[in-house]
């Protein structure tokens, strides 16, 4: 059996992008659904290979081992990085109508080919940052992912909705980015090394005096990498950005830029463990992080009336189980959790958004209230929708529940009881908030009842999301497989 | 033989399925039932009685490192209550309305119900305690769907309360056991309940009483243990007869079956030092809840109460921990559970023909209605706990059992026993519940016949035997307890020996 170096599969992503690029730029006659097509097929072989590649340990001393690790870990979340991008190239297939209109252009096709392009890099620089063990191949990985996001964000420019997002994504943005960059800058100063490895060391070895100045870089790192993940308190700009954004970019942000975040904040944490000091104020500055996005996220998703916000604060909610378990860290279980945590978390958010772009078309918005009647006019849409809702707020079965099982089981093993009890009262909000969308789709009665129309590859991709969120609920050991 | 229990708990789910899919809805739902019950009875008479312990085992490995596992397996306990499950159900199912009056809708309606046993009969039947666990929460979404797309009253308000109230039950409870598991040294850790209960027979669990406490509460919440209690009756009495029917009748023991099956045979030493505790709240089930089961002005929620006060008596049974208690605490679940499913059977098909159930605006309702009318009066008085019935047999061995525990002293002065008093307040529950059961009689079925309902047509054929066969089940427990009483003996035994 061919089992590629993980490293192609990134040289793969970025040749494909290259040739999208090109195609879009000289072959101006081909439909520009074209360009979508090839990509999904392309990616999705690309995909479909990574599970037969191996994670591989660089040579001692090669260039590469220096910023790059192709680890379980590397090759699981990239290939989070992959399925989320097909999924949000096939979405924007479905949305490529809505799109059209809110561009404006001399053909109605005029425009839109970049769409389908720009995703791929964004999946390149994620497929990146998961590998990336050195502060500055962090940087720049996390710059491609954030730059192409700054065009995806406000692409719609007839929508000031989606010009205000992308504004207000690139200002916040930059600036965490500064933030980052300066907390590198701190732990580079202290250290001398960029190589987490070599941090790593360096703390070891580094006396005591040291240590405000670490943590005054680690709390910089924490600000620019909360930003990414949507974590309390620096979390402000989710709900206006992924509201404003076309859907497919805010499904991918609410799954591609958590999983990238998440791994990284995985790797830069490490250094910092070593030190049973900073170790302490590490975790409780992450435990008090988790109690706020925890508390915000559910307590704001509780009034929404309009489905992407609702998205957005319950991406909010999720980023703080998450952090629950990564307060609660232990080396041997905190990483599966966290990553099993987040490919559950992709299947039942990239589900809700499907569903929802083909309801937006159809119904021509995206609040709580365009659902209502559903499962009369469309019993498959109701029925992806009722799963993925399902899935998030935690009902077993399901892999959402699995993901809080192993949260509550980190934070329960550390005894944390502030996070346990917080936990336990989220949950309760969460299934207000995530029943609401099946209360509509269920109780209330839709205003126009003529059926939806599915095109067959959306059926097929919800049916294949729904089920892989059941099999995974009661069957994760695939998953966990991979993470071993 | 060991496949029984996976049809009993795919056949629902394979019914729900293709009753979605557009097979007739109530022809399907019936016949599945049916079937169950069938497959129950047969799994009843072939269970080895004389071997006891768990038969019909079958484990499928999910997660060989966290020794999780598709675990079926049941003993005299777990069969008592697939029987209970699999009668209400099929009860359920059969009273239920038909097609045409659900408004295109009856696939969903059929489902969830069939969605409902299947969660019941899972939970009863699985031997691993995610699955035990999970299965119940299979009935939480249809819950929801039901109470509000065909609830009567103030529907709104009480399905997001009974889920909520559920789901943070549920969370409490999954706290508890997680809290359990990690309690236990690493490599002798497993969700398997049997495995588990070996290892409490070690010592190897820890007795940590929060952890007990913790268990307690979410269970308690699962059974509306008093000061828990205030979704259930606003639920059952906005919930469409069937759904009320099997909550009531069979889903509330799951957290009763839980406590006997999980709480008590792991953490024995840590369940004493809540036995206290549990009494007060129990005597607040029952004389609390009874007194204001006494005040209500509507029979929806005299019976919605008056489930929320029995389970005070199964609490004391459990709690007293002898072999009569706790025979008497299980054999009330079944009796209990097909008595309240009759009640909210009859209940249901007064509102279809009245639109109200409201004591001002009944009355005389018996001259319409005799069939239902007589059926109502026969499950009150077993409700009431009247000989003959499986009530009266379970209550009197509860109350045995309790006031034979020896309990500790309450206060000097004080002559009784804790338990000796806590069975006292039960006993003056029977005068409580004889008093609305008896108002609930009279308001509804007897006195003057008005005008509007003369005419009212009563339970046609088809409705019948459903009533009559939870009426003739009930008559059975009440006259050969013995029955069902050598079934769950031998499991009773292992407790009482394990602790």
């Amino acid at each position: 059996m061919i089992s590629p170096n993980p490293i192609f599969l990134d040289i793969a992503v970025l040749a494909l992008g290259l040739i999208l690029l090109l195609l879009e730029a000289f072959d101006d006659e081909k439909e520009k659904s074209f360009l979508g097509w090839t990509s999904i097929v392309v990616l999705g072989a690309i995909f479909i290979l990574s599970f037969f590649s191996k994670p591989v340990s660089f040579a001692e001393g090669s260039q590469l081992a220096q910023f790059y690790r192709a680890d379980t870990f590397a090759l699981f979340y990239k290939r989070i990085a992959l399925g989320a991008t097909l999924l949000v190239l096939l979405m924007s297939v479905d949305f490529r109508s809505t799109l059209a209109r809110l561009i404006p252009g001399v053909t109605p096709n005029a425009g839109t080919g970049e769409f389908f392009t720009l995703p791929v890099f964004t999946c390149l620089g994620l497929m990146w940052m998961a590998s990336a063990i050195d502060f500055v191949m962090i940087f720049v990985s996390l710059e491609l992912v954030t730059i192409s996001f700054y065009i995806l964000v406000s692409y719609m420019r007839r929508s000031s909705a989606s010009l205000e997002a992308g504004v207000k994504y690139l200002i916040l943005g930059a600036l965490s980015t500064g933030f980052l960059v300066y907390g590198i800058t701190w732990v580079f100063g202290v250290t001398g090394q960029t190589n987490l490895q070599r941090v790593t060391d360096m703390i070891h070895v580094l006396p005591a005096a040291n240590h405000p100045a670490l943590l005054f870089g680690m709390g910089l790192l924490l600000v620019g990498l909360g930003f990414k993940i949507a974590a309390a308190p620096f979390q402000l700009w989710v709900p206006d950005v992924y509201q404003g954004a076309p859907t497919p970019i805010t499904a991918f942000l609410s799954v591609g830029s958590k999983a990238a975040g998440f791994i990284v904040l995985m790797r830069v944490m490490q250094p910092f463990l070593v030190s049973p000091e900073i170790a302490s104020k590490l975790l409780a500055v992450l435990g008090s992080m988790a109690i706020l996005t925890l508390i915000y996220g559910n307590l704001a998703a509780m009034p929404q009336e309009n489905l992407k916000r609702l998205l957005a604060y319950s991406s909010i909610a999720h980023a703080g189980y998450l952090l629950v378990s990564l307060a609660s860290w232990d080396r041997l279980t905190v990483p599966t959790t966290v990553s099993f945590y987040l490919a559950g978390y992709l299947l039942m958010t990239m589900l809700a958004f499907l569903v929802m772009i083909v309801v937006q078309r159809a119904t021509g918005g995206d609040d709580i209230a365009n659902f209502n009647g559903l499962a009369r006019r469309s019993p498959i849409l109701a029925f992806g929708m009722l799963v993925a809702m399902i899935s998030l707020a935690g009902v077993p079965l399901t892999v959402g529940f699995l993901g809080k099982l192993l949260v509550f089981r980190d934070a329960i093993a550390q005894q944390h009881w502030a996070l346990v009890i917080v936990g336990i009262l989220t949950v309760g909000a969460g299934f207000y908030y995530y029943l609401k969308v099946v209360r509509a789709m269920f109780w209330n009665a839709a205003s126009d009842t003529s059926a939806i129309e599915v095109s067959g590859v959306t059926k097929l991709t919800i049916a294949v999301l729904a089920f892989l969120i059941f099999a995974f609920g009661v069957y994760p050991t695939p998953v966990l497989a991979m993470l071993q | 033989m060991a496949s029984l229990l996976h049809l009993l708990i795919a056949i629902p789910i394979v019914g729900a399925i293709a009753i979605l899919l557009g097979a007739p809805a109530k022809k399907t739902a019936i016949a599945s039932a049916a079937v169950n019950l069938l497959l129950t009875l047969a799994a009843l008479f072939s269970y080895d009685r004389l071997a006891g312990g768990y038969q019909f085992q079958s484990i499928t490995p999910l997660i060989p490192e966290w020794r999780l596992s598709y675990y079926l397996g049941v003993d005299g306990l777990s069969l008592i209550m697939l029987l209970l499950t699999a009668i209400v159900a099929l009860a359920a199912v059969w009273v239920a309305p038909k097609e045409d009056s659900l408004n295109q809708r009856s696939g969903l309606y059929y489902s969830s119900l069939l969605f409902i046993a299947a969660g019941a009969t899972g939970a009863f039947a699985s031997l691993d305690l995610f699955f035990f666990y999970a299965f119940h929460e299979l009935a939480l979404i249809p819950t929801f769907l039901m109470i509000g797309i065909w609830g009567s009253g103030d529907r709104v308000a009480a399905a997001w309360k009974i889920t909520i109230y559920l789901a943070v039950g549920s969370i409490i409870l999954l706290v508890g056991l997680l809290a359990l598991l990690v309690n236990i040294p690493p490599d002798a850790r497993t969700f398997d309940i049997v495995q588990l209960q070996s290892l409490a027979a070690q010592g190897l669990i820890p007795q940590t009483s929060w952890i007990y406490g913790t268990i307690l509460i979410g269970f308690g919440i699962l059974i509306s243990l008093f000061p828990f209690h205030t979704w259930a009756p606003k639920a059952y009495a906005s919930a469409p007869a069937p759904t009320a029917m099997l909550h009531a009748g069979v889903l509330k023991k799951f957290g009763l079956y839980g406590l006997l099956r999980v709480a008590l045979p792991l953490l024995p030493g840590a369940a004493q030092e809540w036995t206290n505790l549990l009494l007060i709240l129990l005597a607040g089930n029952i004389l609390y809840v009874g007194l204001v089961t006494i005040a209500q002005r509507s029979l929806d929620l005299t019976l919605g109460y008056s489930s929320v006060m029995h389970m005070g008596y199964i609490f004391l049974g459990i709690a007293s921990f002898n072999l009569l208690g706790l025979n008497g605490a299980a054999l009330l679940m079944l009796a209990h559970g097909l008595s309240i499913a009759a009640l909210f059977a009859v209940a249901g098909q007064v509102r279809e023909r009245t639109g109200t159930l409201e004591y001002a605006k009944l009355g005389g309702l018996a001259k319409p209605l005799p069939f239902l009318g007589y059926t109502f009066g026969i499950a009150a008085f077993a409700s009431i706990g009247l000989p003959g019935f499986g009530n009266f047999a379970s209550e009197i061995l509860v109350f045995f059992g309790a006031f034979q525990h020896a309990g500790t002293a309450v206060s000097r002065g004080i002559a009784f026993s804790n338990f000796q008093l806590a069975t006292i307040i039960a006993l003056w529950g029977v005068v409580i519940s004889a008093v609305y059961m008896l108002r609930a009689y009279r308001a509804a079925f007897l006195g003057e016949t008005r005008k509007e309902w003369a005419t009212l047509a009563d339970a046609k054929c088809c409705i019948k035997p459903a009533l009559v066969l939870l009426l003739a089940a009930l008559l059975v427990v009440g006259f050969r307890p013995q029955l069902f009483l050598d079934l769950i003996t031998p499991t009773v035994k292992t407790f009482i020996a394990a602790q």
